[in-house]
């Protein structure tokens, strides 16, 4: 009889070589940090600074990493659109700010209220004043939901009001809204701001999902979906505009290019569009609300901003493929806070890190940096339930596929939904841990 | 997507499943792979018989497989658009019906040794 105690050598030779996988997994750790005293401050904890801040105390022995920012949530925001469409619980996106942080750093939970990049330091809304040999402004964006006369965030969830992108609280609300809408019937109008926003795919994602739910339902011949924008193309891309045109006709959802919201009637559900001629007037069942986007006041009133871009808007000024700062060379942007054409999305942001890393840590080694921005951004445009596009494009409008005759990217595929259901948090929580 | 190393990939199926149970799963499937070999090793032969039993299993392997992933995925057979998904979802019943077979033939070598006949 064989004595399995000979297949002993085989099952050591198995455990052996399962370590050595687990371990491939750390290899990148393994690279030489460098040794520094430099003070680094960055402003804000959301996926850009987190990711950052992992990466750096990698890289970096000695150096004194600070983080300013107040929120004790961190959000998962591409999960929005999938809580606002009732497929995720609002918990889905949040997770405490400080499981996130790498040891060795210290965290200051407060509200940057100043920058002074002559004096180089940085004060909080406690009086605190910090510092700092290099600072990476990554504070994210605000929302200015003022800007829409007539509409407050109260209004959220009640009489057929939507706004995914105020948060998760918001964006369960908004699918209070939403789900009676598909069920009720009517008008739905969905908008979109005239400033720079965060994924651009997101309004979209809004319109097609509920779409396709009152239509499973079997209420779409009660509902009629508008698509109201003041841009003149349903997407910056040209190339992915014509596909989400074609789709829109497909499914009979009509679009109103050239429409700025400006106001709202909560009680008479009537929102008031700028248009070209003037002004028009729609009454809406449901309407999904996304207000102008603008850099927080601190980076505005500090000088950072571009002087002759973007004005009413204020992001930061600073070299598209670098992200360094165009007249303060120890500053950094990084994130939705970046004065740069794209990357409002925390894909950009994954690729964003590492270029600002490389900038980091070649400043503080005194070598040139290597790596370089392109503008990447990547939108998993979900069509319906169950199936999505795995939009990717650069700064020039050009597509770039991951998986280039694998995963085409203008058809509507299961996988590219299976992706952002499963597997981008998951991306995201290790870009978060500086692993991806 | 950007430097989709081995490294990566790791670290995103410990972020879809968490660190504990994914590495569980992963030793749970060496465990049952290292009990196959190890009858096969054993018994020097394959049990036939066991192995049509194990064939048998292959179907409700496959259809489990794919129920569980397209209830994760808020998921209908009708959403598959194209030739890559047709391949994900075969891959999956695939990977369900070749599991089972060799769960069912593992389990029952350990349970019951062959017999002369076999």
């Amino acid at each position: 009889m064989h004595h399995p105690f000979s297949t002993r050598r085989q099952f050591l030779g198995l455990l052996a070589g399962g370590t050595a996988v687990a371990t491939l997994g750390g290899a990148e750790d393994a690279r030489a940090s460098t040794r520094t005293k430099a003070r680094i401050v960055i402003i804000g904890a959301g996926a850009g600074g987190t990711a950052l801040a992992n990466r750096l105390v990698r890289r970096l022995e000695g150096a004194q990493i600070t983080l300013i920012d107040p929120r004790i949530q961190h959000f998962y925001q591409p999960g929005l659109t999938l809580v606002a469409a009732g497929l995720k619980p609002a918990s889905y996106v949040t997770s405490p700010t400080r499981d996130w942080l790498p040891r060795g750093i210290s965290l200051i939970a407060e509200k940057a209220a100043a920058i002074d990049p002559v004096a180089k330091t940085v004060s909080t809304d406690s009086g605190q004043s910090l510092d700092y040999d290099f600072l990476v402004v990554a504070p994210g964006l605000v929302l200015d939901h003022d800007a829409i006369e007539g509409f407050s965030l109260d209004m959220v969830g009640t009489k057929g009001i939507g706004a995914l992108y105020a948060g998760p609280e918001y964006a369960a609300k908004t699918w209070q809204a939403a789900s009676q809408f598909t069920q009720v019937g009517g008008l739905g109008v969905f908008t979109r701001p005239a400033t720079e926003m965060k994924c651009a795919g997101a309004p979209l994602k809004h319109t097609f999902l509920i779409d396709d739910i009152a239509r499973r339902a079997g209420n779409s011949g009660k509902t009629k979906i508008h698509y109201a924008a003041p841009q003149g193309a349903l997407f910056s891309v040209p190339i992915v505009a014509e596909k989400v045109r074609m789709l829109f006709d497909e499914r009979g959802i009509a679009s109103h290019s050239h429409h700025t919201l400006k106001a709202i009637d909560a009680e008479a559900k009537r929102a008031t569009f700028a248009t070209a001629e003037g002004t028009t007037q729609i009454d809406y069942d449901y309407l999904h609300v996304i207000p102008p986007q603008r850099a927080p006041e601190v980076i505005r009133q500090s000088g950072l901003s571009w002087a002759d871009k973007w004005t009413d808007q204020g992001w930061v000024e600073c070299d598209k493929h670098s992200l360094r700062h165009l007249r303060y060379p120890e500053i950094w942007a990084l994130g939705d806070v970046a004065g740069v054409p794209k990357g409002k999305t925390a894909a950009s942001v994954k690729w964003q890190v590492p270029v600002v890393e490389d900038g980091l840590v070649s400043a503080i080694e005194g070598k040139v940096p290597t790596e370089t921005y392109n503008g990447y951004t990547s939108c998993p445009m979900i069509t319906q339930v169950g199936r999505a596009m795995l939009v990717e494009f650069d700064y020039d409008n050009n597509l770039l596929p991951s998986f280039p005759g694998l995963i085409a990217p203008l058809e509507e595929l299961w996988i590219s939904w299976l992706m952002k259901e499963v597997a981008l948090k998951a991306t995201y929580n290790a870009m978060l841990r500086g692993r991806a | 997507m950007k430097d989709l190393t081995f490294g990566t990939l790791i670290a995103v199926f410990e972020e879809i499943f968490g660190r504990g149970l994914f590495w569980a799963m992963i030793i749970g499937a060496a465990f049952v792979t290292i009990a196959y070999l190890y009858v096969l090793i054993r018994d020097r032969a394959i049990s036939w018989r066991r192995f049509l039993l194990a064939q048998l299993s292959m179907p409700f392997g496959a259809a489990l497989a794919v129920w569980f992933v397209l209830v994760m995925t808020h998921s209908r057979v009708s959403d598959l658009g194209g030739p890559i998904d047709l391949i994900v979802f075969l891959g999956v019943a695939v990977a369900g019906a070749i599991g089972c077979a060799i769960l069912v033939y593992t389990i029952h070598s350990l349970i019951k040794r062959p017999s002369s006949s076999e």
